[in-house]
């Protein structure tokens, strides 16, 4: 029978309009402005009595609360109005002291049988909800560099273990170590020793005349490995440092070789978030050099806020900060602030190694930083001297601490002699965010305002229901009851599109709501298509039902031409665009697999059950 | 329309042909001569959006942030009267409160900061080169599917089509002077979808027809495909342009020039789709014998009952 559809095809249509519903539905409820606590230490416990401190200080403040709950580690204080919400972050933090993190949260309002399904509301960009974003470089050179000096000290060490004489010399310009030799048969021999020992490296040896070199830098697999080790350890360690910060929902991802994206949605103090992410700290455990210790083999550091002389070090590091695993900051006998330090087992290892036989000669930790700067340079640019801005760092390497080595060491110590609270708190605070594999920069910065992300919303809601009305009142007058099909269909792709952004998590953004718009303007053209092949097919002079049955199956191959092709521009889209094009590719993308099942499927449907298997003089169409 | 009616569309085929490239040598000369105001995505430097509590004098704003020191700033109205928009070079990132500072210093009222973006200009010429790379990557698939699909001449033609679209769409953005960003490049994008779209639904048509049709010349057998597709292109454009109407004038101001570059292409899409596509196909010498499906085919259909 023509146009008639099995039972099954309409229960399918039936079920995933449902499901689509379900998962569409949470975007309905908007979230509630409201504020998180949770604590900077994790020693601090957040209950009943944190949350009636931080109740207490908005009932002064005279703001009013919606609801407080307790979740696992932090207490969440939801407010009725979103212009309070700053307000009520400053009288909380000044309630609660500075060992509490005080963070602007967006708390979701879905009710709890829809959340137990799984659904969820869409995340909105920070186009939309007003936030920070950041872009930081890894710096992958000066992550080989470092490795290359450990690599260096341990060659030394190995070649004076061996009996083999040598005399240090500068550094080649790649960054290769240079090692100079009286005659070519203890160069030999060294080469061949250090290829023994450390397989990693690569080793080139050449004669001039001043001697007999050998020279020696990081095979390529190894440079490869050490950058991908950077960027994840990197990754972790910005990642534990959003944490510290305590904002909801934060973004941190890898894009391309040596970049991280940092997105704090809510956040608008962009400086405390840069000074948090942007401290590049690391800490180096060395020995003090003595007294008789060749220069070559010493470096000598100021000390940090201390008009101390200079420490003299050894070059050779025991262990640095990545081996760290936690760090808290308290109290000595003396009521000193410290920080105790746990290391990992193989740190405790290097650390005890290195101690036990020291025992009596003074260790220091060198803290090393790395501060973004920019610096200005003239480069030639088509011919033409242009000022260009160049983004660096400049490094700090100072000591914090110079102690007597009391006994053996192990995973567990402390540092004293911290100048005051703060730099404890701050210094356990970096420590235990980890270390970063290699210096990083921030190369992006964007600020979106929250009023702005409102307007953002508004306008765009706003364009999106007026086109869709236009089309919705134009398809009625010009298909008449075919139209009203197309505008269900229109609609129900709308809702669907919705539902599976919510599904996927996939984030909305400003030209992710412009991909919509263009999806209700293209999806409209399946139908056209399909109702322009249906009137021209009753103008051949085919009967009602015949027309209808050719109009959806001419149709068909044609609207998939388009649609695969359009598809596949917006994959490749998704593949290289970044940001706003992949925003916009998604919802393109997701927009037309949703608009091949309801504009031919499910409005077929409908002609079906109203129209299938009867007699029709004629067509309203 | 009656059904044995037929526009002689390719009647105009020359004057569209010397239209077309008439067009497209004029976009190229301007981009040549004005090229694109790359925004900052591209070019870096630091944008500032001010909020002020009243109208904003833009002239004032530019004197004092000249007299300031702020080289190269670019003062703008963004949207409304009270909201400003500024670029200046550099990236210091406590470049927004400096400019705050200085303004708030000459100005009684509230001024408030909404937004600050600095991008690194390294940042812009990778997205240039992914974005133009991405464009070829698209370019050269869909010509492949097009060319197994259908036939390679169709393939030349939406291609050809689809260049000329892109071409005439950054030419008028390059006449108008309006900044080019992430997002218009997106818009360009999608109107490289828009314009295979139309293209496609008039190549299956004169892909359909040629092998229905026994009879005719290829002018008289596209004029008849066009024809037939006539009504579902103007409609579909139509409501094409109705939402993006709705966009370039409700979207607020952050997607303007993306509605713009759209409706650009939207309308040149839909006249390329006509007389762009079907036109590279005669000047190709199409001919039945390239769409008769391979005798294989034939011969399995003719067993059919």
């Amino acid at each position: 029978m023509l146009n008639k559809y099995p039972f099954w095809k309409y229960l399918l249509i039936v079920v995933a309009l449902v499901v689509g519903a379900i998962y569409a539905l949470p975007n309905l409820y908007p979230d509630d402005p409201s504020i998180q606590i949770s604590g900077l230490r994790t020693s601090l416990t957040i209950d009943q009595r944190t949350i009636e401190r931080a109740e207490k200080s908005l009932v002064e403040a005279n703001i009013p609360l919606k609801a407080s709950e307790l979740l696992e580690k932090s207490a969440l204080l939801r407010l009725t109005d979103i212009e309070d919400q700053l307000a009520a972050k400053e009288a909380i933090q000044r309630a609660m002291g500075d060992d509490y993190v005080v963070a602007l949260n967006l708390a979701p309002t879905t009710p709890e049988w829809l959340s137990s399904l799984g659904a969820g509301p869409m995340k909105l960009g920070l186009d939309l909800s007003g936030g920070v974003h950041f872009l930081l470089e890894v710096d992958m050179q000066r992550a080989v560099d470092t490795r290359l000096k450990v690599y260096n000290s341990e060659v030394r060490t190995l070649l004076r273990k061996e009996r083999l004489r040598y005399r240090s010399a500068p550094d080649l310009d790649n960054g290769a170590r240079q090692l100079m030799f009286a005659d070519e048969q203890t160069r030999d021999e060294a080469v061949s020793r250090i290829a023994d020992e450390f397989q990693e490296l690569a080793i080139n040896s050449y004669e001039e005349a001043e001697g007999f070199f050998l020279s020696f830098t990081l095979k390529e697999t190894q440079v490869r490995e050490i950058e991908d080790y950077a960027i994840k350890q990197n990754l972790t360690t910005v990642r534990n440092r959003v944490n510290e910060l305590g904002v909801s929902e934060p973004l941190v991802q890898r894009q391309g070789r040596n970049r991280i994206v940092v997105q704090l949605p809510g956040v608008q103090d962009t400086a405390e978030a840069k000074r948090i992410l942007g401290k590049t700290a690391n800490l180096e455990f060395r020995l003090e050099a003595t007294a008789d210790a060749a220069a070559s083999s010493t470096e000598t550091f100021p000390f940090k806020e201390n008009r101390q002389a200079p420490a003299r070090l050894e070059r050779n590091i025991i262990i640095s900060g990545d081996r760290v695993s936690n760090a808290q900051s308290n109290f000595d006998e003396n009521g000193r602030p410290q920080v105790n330090i746990r290391l990992d087992s193989s740190g405790g290892q290097l650390m005890n190694r290195a101690t036990r036989d020291n025992v009596g000669r003074r260790m220091a930790v060198l803290f090393i930083e790395q501060k973004p700067t920019t610096r200005i340079e003239t480069q030639e640019v088509n011919g033409e001297k242009v000022q260009v801005r160049v983004p660096g760092f400049r490094e700090e390497r100072e000591v914090i601490s110079l102690a007597t080595i009391q006994s053996a060491l192990g995973t567990s110590f402390r540092i004293t002699g911290l100048d005051g609270v703060g730099e404890a708190s701050e210094l356990a605070l970096l420590l235990r965010a980890g270390a970063l594999a290699a210096p990083m920069y921030f190369v992006e910065e964007r600020t979106v305002g929250p009023s702005l992300g409102k307007d953002n919303i508004r306008m765009g809601i706003n364009s999106v229901v007026i086109g869709f009305a236009l089309v919705l009142i134009f398809m009625l007058v010009y298909y008449k009851v075919f139209g009203l099909f197309a505008n269900i269909a229109l609609t129900l792709n709308l809702a669907l599109l919705v539902a599976l952004m919510s599904m996927l998590s996939a984030t909305l953004t400003l030209p992710g709501i412009a991909g919509i718009v263009l999806t209700v303007g293209m999806a409209v053209d399946a139908n056209v298509l399909i109702f322009s092949r249906i009137k021209e097919e009753l103008k051949n002079g085919l009967s009602a039902q015949r027309a209808i049955h050719e109009g959806y199956d001419r149709a068909f191959v044609t609207i998939l031409d388009a649609n695969i092709t359009t598809l596949l521009v917006a994959v490749i889209l998704y593949a290289v665009g970044t940001g706003p094009v992949k925003g916009f590719a998604v919802t393109l993308s997701l927009g037309i697999i949703i608009s091949m099942f309801t504009a031919i499927v499910v409005t077929r449907a409908m002609v079906n059950l109203s129209f299938g298997g009867r007699q029709l003089k004629r067509l309203w169409i | 329309m009656s059904a044995n009616k037929v526009i002689n569309f390719m009647g105009a085929r020359m004057l569209a042909a010397a239209l077309s490239i008439a067009l497209v040598l004029g976009s190229i000369a301007s981009l040549a001569v004005n090229g694109l105001q790359f925004g900052l995505d591209f070019t870096g430097g630091t944008l500032v959006e001010l909020g002020y509590d009243r109208a904003a004098d833009l002239q004032k704003i530019r004197d004092d942030l000249g007299s300031a020191g702020f080289k190269d700033s670019v003062v703008q109205d963004y949207g409304s009267a009270t909201d400003v928009l500024i670029r200046l070079t550099g990236d210091d990132p406590k470049l927004g409160d400096k400019v705050v500072d200085t303004l708030q210093a000459g100005y009684s009222g509230q001024i408030d900061l909404r937004r600050v973006e600095f991008v690194g200009p390294q940042v812009g010429e990778e997205l240039r080169e992914q974005g133009g790379l991405g464009m070829l990557l698209a370019l050269a698939l869909v010509m492949v599917y097009i060319a197994i699909r259908f036939q390679y001449k169709f393939a030349i033609g939406a291609v050809v089509a689809l260049a000329h679209d892109v071409i005439i769409t950054l030419g008028v953005f390059s006449i108008l002077g309006v900044g080019f960003d992430l997002t218009v490049l997106a818009a360009v994008l999608s109107v490289i979808g828009y314009s295979l779209n139309d293209t496609i639904v008039v190549s299956d048509r004169i892909r359909e027809n040629f092998r229905k049709m026994r009879k005719g010349t290829e002018i008289e057998i596209i004029n008849a495909s066009l024809t037939q597709t006539f009504g579902r292109t103007i409609i579909t454009s139509l409501t094409t342009i109705m939402v993006l109407v709705a966009l370039f004038y409700f979207g607020g101001e952050m997607i303007h020039a993306f509605a713009l570059a759209l409706l650009i292409g939207v309308g040149v899409g839909t006249y390329s789709s006509i007389y762009v596509a079907a036109n590279i196909l005669l000047f190709m010498d199409i001919t039945r014998e390239d769409l008769l499906p391979p005798q294989k085919e034939e011969d399995e259909a003719d067993q059919m009952p």
